[in-house]
């Protein structure tokens, strides 16, 4: 063996190929098999996609690396489906390009935080939430409440994504930008396009309760309020009892 | 720089620095609102400063034949200075995060100086800048010294280490300007990530063409280390950051992947970054500079042989060990696991190896504070390597995972492994390559080595009470069966951590700076040595004494 070697070393390569044949089969053993295994993820015929604002905001979650802080992932552990909710599932994040599950808890996990708090404790706490949280350590957000909207672009996001794989229809496509405006303008004629295109559970809301102008907080707060409620499949889950540790 | 090329050499360069201007050009103009503009202003600025460094030395008299009689180490100097620059960088911004999550309100009411948006600039700015830096400069000095051909031509590596370092700007100026694709490690967007790839592939080339010339006939273990770093790295990055633009004229681009497919790749590339980055690339470090430093043979062949593959295959498979108890699939959770315990043995051995390579020369330890730095780094390896395997145990890792325990580890390794090798291998380099007798003050050498010892000791004890704090405190019940604790009573106990640990890397931080004043001081003010040793070229001649020549 270590003869073997001894001359492999002397084949630059030679080695380079073992090196490569060696570094390969592992990652090709364990993720492969996630593409075409069918139990990987689960199904969830209810799943509805991020609409335009909701997937603004989600943009903004990741330019001001809110996921450095927080994960979106509750493990299959009985401590955690108490404190945050029954644990994620597969299916939850299929549409999300990248998954922003998280790898670090400096605050608390929000994978389920839709619908815990209302608009207004979110958009005070975002603002600073030393105001809402004295001991908090997180960082003040309130230049996004300044900050319009861009929505030109919405379009383009979304037929990118359709690219990738994620359902958006034309008509979801052509009426980004539009839908963007509506679901932060409850009191417009663009609002009820949103919940037909999205379904009727949709969130239309002022957000920031400013209805002049819509801004990257109305679509951080249209984000937060759907995150663990694009699906109810998980709470199904409560119900068969999934396995705990 | 320029006036060790040849003509030829000038008018390629000239020409690559145009061409990259240009593409700045388009981006810059294809970009309207998108922030992509600042990037292409940025990419056109780099290329104009090529074209001007180039046009200012453009007639300086070309190098003669005789240059072939020398390694060429210019560019070595040139890394070794960036290193440092971004270690600075680097480190004081991940101190100021660590100040921010003592003290939310220390920075300003902007967007940029949120800490979401500065701790990649911590992140990449020590791992790509001052790790990368250290890791292209090292191993363009030990492929020559270890094949004894001097590198092939005089562009490549240059090329290389500015395009290298156009990326790491790239990518720092990027995040306060809210650009990143978020995944860990691997933020930097489409534009950038491309134009890493052309320089990794080049990197690669180089380091196969010097090989190509070499006058030993093996390949010494040192280089195995660096072309898997190579390689291993090309493959991650390129697979990890598949994604679709907006458009071109958009910094945002959406990844292939999504959920838990996305999941399992990022973490396959996040852990072998560890792996292939932080790791294999240092071992090469390891596996020159300590026997060159410590005058000894490196201790066994044939535990380098195993220590390689073993860590080559193994780490590969152990990247969902982030993944615990998540949506992936048990089965591959399960393999992580194993071939993470199982990945000590390589580890281990890699590290005996290292450490055994001393046995006879521990007077030249006590003494030589060089040599010490190598050595705190290989135990610091083995320490953290342990750590490790124990993390991935699954019931372990249900606790510590999300916490500041796995910030103790991070620090352990970077702050214990990496950072003590390239101080290590640079207080080794610098006097040898800017020709000086020895390092401007052995005191301070010292001074920096138990400084950055008692901060990495400070912060890692920290990150160690606060993880296992907060984890026990997240799962304990009281009597009646509800949990103890609410988020916000873990939050009051890491507060006195938190400062703990920003002072402990204060220490560190300040050790570095000591580390660069010193070597800034040796190349303005020591005395040049009396002329080059005679085994410091390459072999055209009777070959010397090979480098640190293995034993059976
Ligand atoms: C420095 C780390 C940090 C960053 C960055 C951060 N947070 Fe937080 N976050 C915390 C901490 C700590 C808490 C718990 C204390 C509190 O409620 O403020 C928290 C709490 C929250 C909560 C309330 C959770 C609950 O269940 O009570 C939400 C919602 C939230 N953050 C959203 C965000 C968003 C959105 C961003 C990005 C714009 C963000 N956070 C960025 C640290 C951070
Ligand atoms: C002056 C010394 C340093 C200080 C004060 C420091 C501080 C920090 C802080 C505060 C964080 C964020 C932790 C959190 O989110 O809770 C961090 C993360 C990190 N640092 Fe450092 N750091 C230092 C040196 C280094 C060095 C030299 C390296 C690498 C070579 C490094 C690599 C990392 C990595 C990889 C992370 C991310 C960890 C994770 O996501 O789990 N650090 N550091
Ligand atoms: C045998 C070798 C090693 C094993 C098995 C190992 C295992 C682990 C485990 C289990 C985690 C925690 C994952 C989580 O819960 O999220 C982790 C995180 C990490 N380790 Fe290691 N480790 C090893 C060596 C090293 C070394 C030598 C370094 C650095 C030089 C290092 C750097 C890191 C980093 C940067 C992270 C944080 C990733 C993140 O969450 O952002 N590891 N490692």
């Amino acid at each position: 063996m270590f003869g073997t070697h001894y001359n492999l070393e002397r084949r630059s390569i030679r080695l380079v190929l073992a090196i490569i044949v060696a570094a390969s089969i592992g990652g090709l053993v364990e993720i492969a098999p996630l593409f075409t295994i069918h139990e990987t993820v689960e199904a969830a015929p209810d799943m509805r996609v991020y609409t335009p604002l909701e997937l603004a905001g989600r943009n903004i979650y990741i330019r001001e690396g809110c996921y450095a802080c927080h994960s979106q992932m509750i493990r299959t552990l009985r401590d955690e489906v108490e404190r945050y909710g029954s644990y994620s599932l597969a299916v939850e994040s299929q549409y999300d390009h990248p998954m922003l599950w998280g790898s670090k808890r400096t605050g608390p996990d929000l994978a389920r935080i839709g619908g815990k708090y209302s608009d207004q404790w979110q958009v005070a706490h975002l603002r600073n939430p030393r105001d809402v949280v004295p001991e908090s350590v997180m960082p003040e957000y309130a230049f996004l409440a300044r900050a319009s909207l861009r929505v030109d672009d919405l379009p383009a996001h979304l037929a990118a994504l359709k690219r990738l794989g994620v359902p958006y229809s034309d008509e979801m496509i052509a009426n980004a930008a539009s839908d963007a405006f509506g679901q932060a303008s409850p009191d417009s004629d663009k609002a009820s396009g949103v919940r037909a295109r999205y379904g009727d559970a949709t969130l239309v809301s002022l957000f920031d309760g400013d209805p002049r102008a819509v801004t990257e907080m109305d679509a951080l707060v249209a984000y937060l309020q759907v995150l663990g409620r694009l699906t109810d499949v998980a709470h199904r889950q409560d119900d068969m009892g999934g396995s705990l540790e | 720089m320029v006036a060790t090329m040849t003509i030829g050499e000038r008018q390629v360069a000239l020409a690559i620095s145009i061409f990259v201007a240009l593409c700045g050009v388009v981006l810059a103009a294809a970009s309207g609102s998108d922030p992509l503009l600042v990037h292409g202003i940025i990419i056109v600025l780099a290329g104009v400063a090529g074209v001007f460094i180039i046009l200012r030395d453009y007639y300086a008299p070309e190098p003669g034949p005789e240059r072939l009689s020398r390694y060429y180490d210019e560019p070595i100097k040139a890394g070794i200075i960036a290193a440092l620059a971004w270690a600075i960088v680097g480190m004081f911004i991940g101190d100021w995060v660590a100040w921010l999550l003592a003290y939310p309100d220390l920075t300003f009411d902007a967007a940029w100086s949120t800490f979401g948006r500065l701790r990649p600039i911590h992140t990449t700015g020590v791992i790509f800048g001052f790790g990368g830096n250290a890791l292209i400069a090292t191993s363009f000095h030990v492929m020559q010294r270890t094949s004894r051909a001097r590198l092939p031509d005089q562009l490549t590596p240059w090329f290389v280490l500015a395009g290298y370092n156009l990326f790491c700007i790239l990518a720092v100026t990027g995040y306060p300007m809210g650009i990143t694709q978020s995944k860990e490690y691997a933020e930097p967007e489409w534009y950038a990530d491309i134009w890493l790839v052309i320089v990794w592939v080049v990197y690669f080339v180089l380091y196969l063409r010097t090989l190509a010339r070499r006058k030993e006939p093996h390949i010494y273990v040192a280089n195995w280390y660096y072309l898997a770093f190579i390689l291993v790295v090309a493959m991650l990055h390129i697979v990890n950051n598949l994604a679709l633009p907006v458009s071109l004229g958009s910094a945002k681009s959406y990844s292939f992947f999504s959920g838990v497919q996305d999941a399992m790749v990022q973490w396959w590339y996040g852990h072998n970054a560890v792996a292939f980055f932080l790791t294999a690339g240092f071992l090469g470090m390891l596996y020159y500079y300590l026997p060159k430093r410590a005058g000894r043979p490196i201790y066994s062949y044939r535990m380098s042989i195993i220590g390689f593959w073993g860590i080559t295959f193994f780490y590969v498979w152990v990247g969902s060990h982030h993944l615990h108890y998540t949506a992936l699939p048990l089965w591959v959770q399960t393999l992580g696991m194993t071939f993470s315990v199982m990945l000590l043995v390589p580890s281990w051995i890699a590290a005996a190896n290292a450490l055994l390579t001393l046995n006879g020369a521990w007077h030249k330890v006590r003494d030589d504070a060089t040599l010490r730095f190598m050595m705190v780094a290989a135990v610091l390896y083995g320490l953290s390597t342990f750590e490790g395997s124990f993390l991935a145990i699954r019931p372990v890792n249900s606790l510590s995972h999300y916490t500041d325990w796995t910030v103790a580890h991070v620090h352990a390794g970077t702050l214990g492994w990496n950072s003590m090798i390239i101080f290590g291998a640079i207080y080794y380099l610098v006097p040898q390559l800017w020709g000086r007798q020895r390092m401007y003050s052995a005191a301070l050498v010292e001074t920096h080595f138990w400084l950055a010892v008692a901060g990495l000791v400070v912060y890692v004890f920290a990150m160690w009470n606060s993880g296992i704090t907060q984890g026990l405190m997240w799962r304990t019940y009281n009597e009646s069966g509800t949990l103890a604790y609410s988020f916000v009573d873990s939050l009051v106990a890491m507060h006195p951590y938190y400062i703990a640990r920003a002072i402990g890397g204060l220490m560190f931080l300040v050790a570095t700076v000591i580390g660069v004043y010193n070597v800034w001081m040796t190349i303005r003010s020591v005395p040049a040595a009396e002329g080059r040793p005679v085994a410091d070229q390459p072999a055209s001649l009777p070959a010397g004494e090979a480098a640190a020549p293995a034993r059976g």
